[in-house]
């Protein structure tokens, strides 16, 4: 029984920041039909930026901001020079370009860093506390994950819901030609958006590292993770990426728990099969209507 | 109809040379000038030559596969390594707990790729956009973590063993695993390029042009992209068979994402949607990333990290320039192509004219392409 709740609290923590990283993507999907491939190594460059203001001497909230603004404006460029170009040709054009960009960062990181492992602290204890005399495995650094991954859904929230410039955003990506006519200066709010999800991948990238390790590749399972979360949630859907994440979270923590942690992956491929099957447009996803 | 068709062949067989009318009499007549060829080729290059250019024939197998699936039918795979890793493992399993000879262990190993493609593909079809995509990328990821999980079944670190076949006593084995991949290809060049030339292919180019235009047409459109992706599979589970041949062993390691990353870049760069092209993608996957890098590494003294690292810098490069350079994409370039080609020869020659009629006496399959070509 403690076993399986501290299977099922792992699972918890785990399933945040895939939802993290799974709003990243939505975000991008819903506003420029594009899947963001190059999420998690554009996340893994602005965590060694992190871990090189870390070295400096700086602290970790500084160094946690600095992440963060990296990832605004690493994402803004990236749409303006890699995506803009491509956006409204074949879809396939837009998944070459993120796959390319993302072996391209892993690339460019790996000359610059080598592939050693790298430590990156945590700012709360990563060991369980002890609770009612039993040992739980949540840790306080588990607890600041729920925390900021609820948060950062909180803002995310507050900025599309109750904003005007939200609201200017959803227009854009519900429907940008109608947007365009009625005033909405569509271009820049598609740059914000993709500076908004990468940021939403950085603090991603920033919550797993602590629990890994700070590697060229480390984001790479962690994407296609939040790309699970994402499908099973509905690709199009913010609570369908939370609710998705806690699904993939859970599940691969009951297979890693139960059957084998090298399964997680093919788990998370076989949800994907599975929740297509049953429910293809995803959980939350608005009903799809495609125009002839 | 007939006495027109009569009159123009006559006008065509001007020409001194034809090539056969028939596909399959065409492709084969290719074939065996690529045998020849090929065969003087392996006389002449040294024993570690012959053994890049087995290296060449498997790619060439992978590419063309993933030619059919993203240049003709418009899908696109980001995880074709990981379909090669389940070729390559089952070939090696086979050889592991049977004695059967090679052609049948080959043979398995293409089917059990086609049916992992199949379990991919058929969900993935479900929807539109870029499903496919992710879960191949899931395939190339998960698969090594895969092998870790059951590592006395595969052989753990280390891997299983594929030791070369045997050939006859006089022939160099280096050599002769050379000559068994290059016919692989060969045979792989020419049953697709029989497959392009049938129903399937038009099914596949009429899917990708425009999906509601074809299922209009009566194509069963869902039915057509998993073909597609099973036969795509297979090939990669062929080559996969074959890397494994030429390494001696199969483990995990040898299935990096990067291999999905060359071989997508080898069929962007070999020109999408052309089965030739895909001989010139092979050859940059096979001397970039041992030799080509590393001498350029060297020429701006570079130190070891970055010339370890340069092939995959400059195969993600020439992905993201190829796609934001040539702006119609893949299929763009290739129409922009054809249709300099076309116009070229619908310049007053009777060539064209016998194409038309060719297509025309199809059986009235239900196909936009025939249609398209009188009506043009």
């Amino acid at each position: 029984m403690q076993f399986f709740l501290n299977i099922t609290l792992g699972g918890i923590a785990t399933g945040m920041i895939v939802s993290a990283v799974a709003l990243g993507l939505v975000l991008i999907f819903r506003a420029t039909n594009v899947v963001n491939f190059a999420q998690g190594a554009m996340a893994m460059i602005t965590t060694y930026v992190a871990y090189d203001v870390l070295r400096k001497g700086a602290n970790y909230w500084l160094a946690f901001v600095v992440a963060l603004a990296a990832g605004l404006v690493f994402g803004a460029l990236t749409q303006v020079v890699l995506i803009r170009p491509v956006q409204g040709k074949s879809p396939l054009n837009a998944v070459i370009v993120t796959f390319g960009f993302l072996i391209f960062l892993e690339g460019v990181a790996g000359s610059i860093y080598g592939s050693t492992a790298r430590n990156y602290p945590a700012p709360f204890s990563l060991s369980g506390q002890k609770i009612a005399g039993t040992q739980i495995a949540f840790s306080p650094f588990d607890v600041f994950v729920v925390v900021a991954v609820l948060v950062l859904m909180i803002l995310m929230m507050v900025l599309f819901r109750g904003t005007d410039l939200g609201l200017r955003m959803r227009a854009v990506a519900f429907a940008p030609e109608a947007a365009r006519l009625l005033g909405v200066r569509v271009r820049p709010l598609l740059t914000l958006g993709w500076g908004l999800a990468v940021a939403a991948g950085a603090m991603s990238a920033l919550l797993v590292v602590p629990t890994s390790s700070l590697t060229p590749n480390f984001m790479d399972i962690i994407l296609i993770y939040g790309f699970t979360a994402a499908v099973v949630g509905g690709l199009d859907s913010p609570v369908g990426a939370l609710v998705g994440g806690l699904v993939t979270g859970l599940s691969l923590a009951y297979v890693g728990g139960y059957i084998g942690g090298s399964l997680e992956p093919m788990a998370a491929l076989a949800l994907v099969v599975v929740s297509l099957m049953i429910r293809p447009e995803g959980i939350f996803a608005r009903p799809a209507a495609r125009r002839v | 109809m007939g006495a027109f068709r009569r009159r123009v062949q006559t006008l065509t067989a001007k020409s001194w040379f034809r090539l056969p009318r028939q596909p399959m009499l065409r492709h084969l007549s290719f074939a065996v000038v690529a045998v020849v060829g090929l065969y003087f080729l392996t006389q002449w290059l040294s024993a570690f030559n012959d053994y890049e250019v087995g290296e060449i024939a498997f790619y060439v197998i992978a590419l063309a596969g993933l030619t059919v699936l993203t240049g003709v039918n418009g899908q696109i795979s980001l995880g074709h390594g990981g379909f090669m890793a389940v070729g390559a493992f089952t070939y090696a399993l086979l050889v592991e707990h049977t004695t059967w000879s090679l052609v049948p262990e080959l043979l398995v190993a293409v089917a059990v790729t086609a049916a992992a493609g199949l379990v991919i593909g058929i969900p993935a079809t479900r929807l539109r956009g870029p499903y496919l995509a992710g879960m191949t990328l899931m395939v190339a990821l998960g698969l090594p973590y895969l092998t870790n999980q059951y590592n006395s079944f595969f052989g753990g670190d280390q891997g299983l063993n594929t030791p070369a076949p045997n050939g006859p006593a006089s022939v160099n084995p280096t050599e002769w695993l050379t000559w068994i991949q290059l016919a692989g290809a060969v045979i792989v060049l020419v049953l697709l390029g029989n497959l392009m030339r049938s129903r399937f292919g038009r099914s596949f180019r009429a899917v990708r042009d425009d999906e509601i235009a074809a299922s209009l047409a009566g194509i069963h459109v869902a039915r057509t992209k998993v073909i597609a992706f099973t036969v795509s599979a297979g090939c990669a589970g062929l080559a996969g068979a074959f890397l494994a041949l030429s390494a001696g062993g199969v483990n995990s390691a040898e299935f990096p994402l990067a291999l999905s990353i060359y071989i997508l870049a080898g069929v962007v760069l070999g020109g999408t949607g052309s089965l030739m092209g895909v001989w010139w993608g092979a050859i940059i996957i096979v001397y970039l990333p041992t030799q080509w890098s590393q001498d350029l590494a060297k020429d701006f003294h570079a130190n070891a990290v970055v010339s370890a690292n340069l092939a995959v810098i400059i195969f993600g490069l020439v992905l993201v320039v190829t796609m934001l350079v040539a702006p119609g994409g893949i299929q763009g370039a290739l129409r922009w192509v054809v249709g300099k080609g076309a116009a070229y020869f619908s310049s007053g020659r009777v060539s064209n004219m016998t194409l038309v009629l060719q297509e025309s006496t199809d059986p009235p399959v239900s196909d936009g392409e025939s249609v398209a070509t009188i009506t043009k």
